[in-house]
């Protein structure tokens, strides 16, 4: 234990890295199922002629449909995340991300605006300082990773439905559809109903300081009744869209609704 | 009238024959697919974030990354959660739990265990479970719904918080999780070890008799 820097108990950053570098996209991702899909088939599926591992995956992926299905039909729009005191507050709190955080976009805030697109009545541009104008609220919520472990911060900022109020979003669309400044293009859809609740927050700060880079400066969307990886970071876009336009996570395999 | 009375002796007598019924045979076997699926998909999960110092070897795991093993494991939990209800509520109303696993005393254990020890433990009727065996599948039977309630409040820690409060919070509900994982491992070497000495159950396990 003592060998290695561990940011969290039960989190080595190395190994993090290391394994975040072993999911980036690449030839094999397509059949990332392949090596440990026959035992399964057959035990699922006896009777099937499907040893073979594209039937098994299609069949998930059916599964992970129905999974958003019963997800969403759980999300209670009122039940809140539990929130904790400032002492629970987790020190250090982790980077975690496909790349290091030497390869985190650094964003100048001159240079920075948050576009708005899609089904609303007013499509301007946000720059930093008129955002940081409107009225913010801080939240003290556990991140829950979708590899397992998880870390209690405080993120401040404008709940998202206020804005998408301000900007006259149709909120009968089925999502908001976040693009970010990462490297490759991070991107992810929320649901409207998720959208709305009442702690998505559009981020600006960490623990009362301003989001620092390693944390989405200059914006990230606080969602603490999703998983971290539908809590985008270094937000540049946000489109009100009934299409789903899938997600950098969410089309290689994670379960797209991922609610909490 | 003496016909009749032939008849129901042979329906008693080919019933007391049968040693597992067709509902815990079909439902034992799904339970044991799903069970597997659920600990090797589990094991890749695992290793995206280790509790502890150490991490399972990629070839006894499923799913070939997180993403597919969180494919597997999510499905996978339906057949288990499913199956596991049928089969308590069928244990339950049918009064099997009842006939086969109780009454236990510690005293019965502690002797069935030293005549096991001993080998002078008999297995003539297979019908009726000894100590041992009911302590082991009431014990399974608990860790197989504590670790469904943990998986559910790690799954949906907060439309579910009141199940997580159960066990702490959420880093506790994790450990907990593991904790029956292992149990389940444990109790299915032993259980595998018992079924292979006295094959006869094997197969009353898979043909009824
Ligand atoms: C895949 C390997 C397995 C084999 C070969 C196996 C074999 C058997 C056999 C032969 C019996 C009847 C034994 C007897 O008469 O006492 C039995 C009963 C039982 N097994 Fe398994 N089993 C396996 C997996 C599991 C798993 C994974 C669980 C649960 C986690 C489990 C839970 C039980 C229970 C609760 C009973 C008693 C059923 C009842 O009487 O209602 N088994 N198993």
């Amino acid at each position: 234990m003592a060998k290695r820097p561990f940011l969290i108990p039960g989190v080595d950053k190395r190994l993090l890295i290391k394994d975040s570098l072993k999911t980036m996209p690449d030839l094999t991702r397509r059949r990332f199922l392949t090596g440990g899909a026959s035992l399964g088939a057959l035990t699922l599926l006896t009777g099937c002629d499907v040893v073979d591992s594209d039937t098994a995956e299609e069949l998930l992926k059916k599964v992970s449909k129905f999974n958003d299905a019963v997800q969403a039909w759980m999300f209670n729009p009122d039940a809140l995340a539990p929130t904790f005191p400032e002492s629970a507050i987790t020190k250090p709190f982790p980077f975690n991300a496909y790349y290091t955080l030497d390869e985190a976009p650094e964003i100048d805030a001159a240079d920075w605006k948050l576009d708005v697109r899609g089904l609303v009545d007013n499509k301007k541009s946000w720059t930093l300082d008129e955002l940081h104008a409107l009225p913010q609220v801080t939240q003290v919520t556990r991140h829950i990773c979708v590899e397992g472990w998880s870390a209690i911060g405080s993120w401040t900022g404008t709940p998202l439905r206020d804005f998408l109020k301000l900007i006259g979003a149709d909120t009968r669309a089925k999502y908001v559809w976040f693009n970010c400044a990462d490297k490759d293009g991070y991107n992810s859809p929320l649901d409207m109903r998720t959208a709305l609740h009442p702690q998505t927050q559009m981020t600006f700060k960490f623990a009362d300081q301003i989001l620092p880079r390693a944390y989405g400066y200059p914006m990230k969307i606080r969602v603490p009744t999703k998983l971290g990886f539908k809590n985008p970071k270094y937000v540049v876009a946000m489109e009100v869209t009934n299409d789903y336009k899938g997600g950098y996570w969410e089309d290689q395999g994670y379960n797209s609704f991922s609610g909490s | 009238m003496s016909s009749i009375a032939a008849t129901a002796t042979t329906i008693s007598t080919s019933r007391t024959k049968v040693i597992q019924p067709a509902w815990v045979r079909v439902m034992h076997w799904i339970n044991a697919a799903a069970m597997i699926v659920m600990i090797m998909s589990g094991w890749q999960i695992y290793n995206a974030s280790p509790l502890f110092d150490f991490r399972f070897d990629r070839s006894i795991t499923l799913g070939g990354w997180l993403g597919g093993a969180l494919l597997w494991h999510f499905a996978a939990m339906w057949v288990l959660m499913l199956n596991g209800l049928a089969y308590l509520v069928t244990g339950l109303v049918t009064g099997r739990f009842r006939r086969k696993l109780l009454p236990l005393s510690p005293a019965s254990v502690i002797a069935d265990l030293k005549a096991a020890l001993t080998f002078k433990l008999s297995h003539d009727d297979l019908s009726a479970y000894n100590a041992v065996q009911k302590l082991l599948y009431l014990g399974i039977i608990l860790v197989g719904i504590v670790v469904v309630l943990t998986g559910l409040s790690m799954w949906k820690p907060v439309q579910l918080h009141w199940l997580v409060s159960l066990f702490g919070d959420y880093p506790a509900a994790r450990y907990v999780h593991f904790v029956c994982m292992a149990l389940i491992c444990a109790f299915l070497v032993i259980h595998i070890l018992l079924a292979l000495l006295v094959p006869k159950s094997l197969r009353a396990m898979i043909t009824g008799r």
